[in-house]
């Protein structure tokens, strides 16, 4: 069967990755395959939840980067994560964004007062982490009781930004990096405080069941090292250096 | 956009899933039909239900159970690994056990409701000829609900090649290895690259479409 193709565990690391990542590592794994000429890089993108299960599972992967630290901290607790090897390598903020192309000049939170912003699209604060993030900015911002009436709600990110892409709200919150996705039809207008509540982490750490535990720790190397946090960068995620 | 070698590998992917899952559906589903439509034993209620589940379930829930079922450390999953040092976890086989569960509901269901519509005399004649049961079900009853049989294998090959939710769970999204067509266009539409998901969401269109339309011109030929 053509797919079947014999490659021994040493020459490849299998990259259990949150979907919202795609991109960056993506280009991370390419560098890596330059880096390394002979291993060859397998991504498993899904939501972090999917991939924790699959890994406490037994699925067989060697680096597991979640989203969020709920879903490294319970593999951490059921001991399937190799000690000393996390990372909590990346960070990501809420922006207040309009369309590319939109009349509605803004340039602040403070400026969704104006009465020329009729719709402002979130995700539903109880079903997408984006919109719990934008109701807790909003009302750090003090504006939550001013613009409530004016808030519509996606169900998911993806249909935050078609409202403000084809201009169905005048302006939307969603994650830098969503953002950035879309950026030919998306501009950034400002960064929201981060949160106190429940910073947006990104972890990232080797599998203890690893078969190739050596090049899981290279690529961490790598993701954490100044060259992976460029990429990281371009793609709107927050380092620090 | 659409020569992008991704493109071609996930479609040749999801073919190669859907006709292999597919074909065990056809052997599998039509003695679970048989057994079903003509048999009377204990616990048939039971089997039936069991067999219609994934039908039912969410493919997310059918999925968690192929989890625990063929993980590695999982029911069935623990002792092959054992003994082999092999898991299907992450494989494209992996793809073919969740096609295979939630298409081959559709291959009983419509097989047996088939075999229940043939014509009970014709069976009780070829018993009374003294063909044995193997005979009569091979020369007379599938024969007979052969129409049946090519619309639940037209039903399973389409649920197989549109099959997302379990897969995910058991083959994972691996790029180059398990990212069927649905699996990919969802991964492309999740991080924004919207202009390759619209060439595939075209391409897998017309070619799910063409193969129902194939198969339904077969199953409309005289014999």
């Amino acid at each position: 069967v053509v797919l079947g193709e014999a490659v021994s565990a040493a020459d490849e690391i299998t990259v259990s990755a949150a979907l919202s990542l795609k991109s960056a590592f993506e280009e991370i794994g390419k560098t890596f395959e330059d880096k390394y000429p002979g291993t060859r890089v397998f991504f498993n993108f899904a939501a972090s939840g999917t991939l924790q299960k699959q890994i406490e599972a037994g699925a067989p992967a060697d680096v597991f980067v979640s989203a969020s630290p709920k879903e490294m901290d319970a593999l951490e607790r059921s001991g399937d994560i190799l000690d000393g090897t996390r990372s909590d390598f990346a960070s990501n903020v809420i922006v207040l964004i309009t369309a590319a192309n939109t009349q509605t000049r803004l340039a602040s939170f403070n400026d969704l007062r104006k009465s020329e912003v009729e719709r402002i699209a979130i995700g539903n604060p109880a079903a997408v982490p984006a919109g719990a993030y934008a109701e807790e900015a909003l009302r750090k911002l003090g504006l939550w009781d001013i613009l409530k009436a004016r808030l519509v709600y996606g169900e998911h990110v993806r249909q935050v930004m078609d409202y403000v892409a084809r201009g169905e709200a005048s302006a939307g919150m969603v994650f830098l990096t969503d953002a950035i996705s879309r950026h030919s039809e998306l501009k950034v207008v400002a960064e929201a405080p981060a949160s106190e509540r429940k910073p947006v982490l990104y972890a990232i750490a080797a599998i203890r069941a690893a078969r190739n535990a050596t090049g899981a720790n290279k690529f961490i190397a790598l993701v954490i090292s100044k060259e992976g946090k460029l990429v990281l960068r371009k793609y709107g995620f927050k380092v620090t250096w | 956009m659409i020569t992008d070698g991704s493109a071609w590998f996930s479609l040749r992917l999801s073919l190669q899933i859907a006709t292999i899952a597919t074909a065990l559906v056809i052997f599998a589903g039509g003695a679970v039909a048989y057994l079903l439509a003509m048999k009377n034993f204990r616990g048939k209620d039971v089997i039936d239900m069991l067999f219609t589940l994934p039908l039912v379930l969410p493919p997310t829930v059918t999925g968690y159970y192929l989890i625990i079922l063929f993980g590695r450390k999982g029911l069935i999953g623990r002792p092959v690994f054992e003994a082999t040092g092999w898991s299907v976890m992450f494989t494209w086989e992996a793809g073919v056990i969740a096609s295979f569960v939630v298409s081959l509901p559709l291959m009983i269901k419509t097989v047996r409701a088939a075999i229940e519509s043939v014509d009970k005399s014709l069976i009780c004649a070829s018993y009374t000829l003294g063909h044995s049961g193997l005979e009569t079900a091979l020369r007379v009853i599938f024969p007979l609900a052969k129409k049946g049989i090519i619309a639940g294998t037209v039903l399973s090959f389409a649920r197989a090649m549109g099959e997302f939710g379990a897969t995910l769970m058991l083959a994972g999204n691996i790029p180059g290895k398990t990212n069927t067509m649905p699996i990919a266009i969802y991964s492309l539409a999740s991080s924004g690259e919207w202009s390759k998901a619209h060439a595939m969401v075209v391409l897998f269109t017309v070619i799910s479409g063409l193969f129902v339309y194939m198969a339904n011109a077969f199953g409309k030929s005289p014999v």
